[in-house]
């Protein structure tokens, strides 16, 4: 890259992320920068955490801190002690995670909305991208079920098997899959989804548009709440530009003991698939437990992929100072 | 026997899939974040050297394959085998019929060529990108026509058979693409 174009580019990143901090202030919304060390991590399966030691005086050994793999825990022990509506705008870390839509550290915004329902915050995050893209794209909402039956033939998601999952792949062509057990259907699910069904939400007719799936399955709920009307469905939502995920929010699950529930489940899963363990933040815990959560929606945005979007970069490490390679 | 992790996967990466050598062309790790991850891969069987997609569970593993790109130089066939040797070591490999068959016909002996060994056995040869080959048979054509319009086939020393330009008489050293299988220039 010579080094005109990478200034262009650096004033036009500079600009969005002047633009993004603006669209908050403007909207009463408080920017936090919530710590990078955590003695306690994150214990979803498939996030990998960095880690790092600390030299705390008074204590012999370094003692281990995770970086955070999103602001999520700090935020919400913000929103418990009555920030009010805030946003994080700053790096996160994921181990192991590069590709073109991949960097191990990236730009995320990941912001609270206090009373507003799942559907409220998927209107300011459709509201919030279009600010930002040249021109508005047209926006499709669907249901993760409405999105499988539209996109991948398939009537009923959560209740198909896991052979119809499989001949649905091999009826659209994908690849061979290696390493994928017969039964786990959540698994065929999921390759139907990436494989399938994402390459083609957010486009319409061959232009760039956006596509909003929500009610992911409950087995799939992270820390969102499950849906009144339907105890199989959660209210989370994603994002997809282009076929690119941009955006995952959730109605935010309240309860401390579900919290711990959920937290436990997936430290479960994590010694059955022989993964590290994670020191569990008990200092989330405790806060949930005692300064109740307030009804909040809250979603993260990947920064770097929105930048590449607006400037038609083919790879994100085109939108950032120095990709991992050049660090 | 040594494996690779997906982790470890990227392009150039030599391994076995269903016992046969292949190359990783590319590889494309998929992390939806709150799902499994897998990488998408693609990889010529060096074999066949046909191209295969396949996606794989991260932290699957694939064994690794001892394959080596190297040198050697082409001395002769005796119809059966194709002999080579490396210029330095003067060890001699032999190729079956299958590893050269699409380019046996641009073998010229002592030409050095790209060659790929698996467990020590030739598997696969690319000859150099341009060679010089002399035309054995073609029709006489019209003399004067430098134009390069039409073209007449040509058959050469090796027996391949290229279209050349009218004025390329029986006798003459041509230059020839062995990439395209296409006619470059007269030899001078």
């Amino acid at each position: 890259m010579n080094s005109n174009s990478k200034r262009s580019m650096l004033i036009k990143r500079s600009q969005l992320l002047q633009q993004l901090r603006a669209f908050f202030y403007a909207r009463s919304v408080i920017e936090v920068d919530t710590p990078m060390l955590s003695a306690g991590g994150v214990p979803d399966v498939h996030l990998s955490a960095l880690s790092t030691r600390v030299q705390v005086p008074g204590v012999r050994d370094p003692q281990l801190f995770y970086l955070p793999t999103s602001p999520e825990y700090p935020m919400k022990r913000l929103l418990c002690e009555g920030s009010g509506d805030i946003f994080y705008l700053g790096k996160v870390f994921r181990d192991g995670d590069l590709s073109p839509r991949h960097q191990v550290e990236f730009t995320m915004l990941e912001w609270y909305r206090l009373g507003f329902s799942m559907f409220e915050l998927m209107d300011e995050v459709a509201t919030l991208i279009n600010t930002f893209l040249k021109r508005p794209l047209n926006i499709e909402r669907l249901s993760y079920q409405q999105g499988f039956a539209k996109y991948a033939g398939i009537e009923d998601i959560l209740t198909a098997s896991a052979e119809s999952c499989q001949a649905c792949l091999k009826q659209h062509g994908v690849a061979e899959i290696v390493g994928v057990a017969a039964e786990d259907k959540a698994l065929w699910e999921q390759l139907i989804l990436t494989e399938v069904i994402e390459p083609q939400l957010g486009l319409k007719e061959g232009k760039i548009a956006m596509t909003i799936l929500f009610h992911f399955p409950a087995n799939q709920a992270s820390l969102a709440q499950i849906s009144v009307d339907n105890p199989l469905v959660a209210e989370r939502f994603e994002l997809f530009v282009n076929g690119m995920e941009l955006a995952n929010g959730y109605h935010e699950l309240i309860e401390a003991d579900l919290y711990q529930e959920r937290f436990n489940t997936a430290l479960i899963e994590r010694q059955q698939l022989g993964f590290k363990s994670i020191a569990l933040d008990k200092q989330l815990l405790t806060t949930l437990k005692n300064q109740p959560l307030p009804d909040c929606s809250g979603v993260a945005l990947g920064v770097d992929r929105l930048f590449a979007l607006q400037q038609g970069f083919d790879d994100i490490a085109l939108g950032i100072a120095f990709g991992l390679e050049d660090c | 026997m040594a494996t690779y992790s997906t982790t470890e996967f990227k392009g150039g990466l030599k391994f076995l899939m269903d016992g046969q050598p292949c190359s990783m062309v590319d590889n494309t790790q998929v992390s939806p974040g709150k799902g499994q991850a897998f990488n998408r891969v693609k990889y010529r069987n060096l074999v066949t050297g046909k191209l295969v997609e396949k996606t794989f569970k991260s932290n699957e593993k694939v064994d690794a394959a001892d394959v080596v790109d190297t040198s050697l130089q082409y001395l002769y066939t005796d119809g059966d085998f194709w002999h080579f040797m490396d210029a330095v070591t003067f060890e001699q490999f032999q190729a079956t019929e299958s590893a050269v068959a699409d380019v046996k016909k641009w073998l010229v002996e002592q030409d050095e060529c790209m060659v790929t060994l698996f467990n020590g056995q030739l598997i696969a040869v690319t000859p150099p990108k341009q060679i010089t080959l002399e035309v054995t048979d073609t029709d006489p054509g019209l003399k004067g026509d430098s134009a390069g319009t039409g073209g007449k086939p040509a058959t050469l020393s090796t027996g391949a058979v290229v279209q050349v330009p009218l004025f390329v008489q029986i006798g003459e050293m041509v230059i020839v693409n062995t990439e395209k299988g296409e006619y470059v220039s007269r030899a001078k």
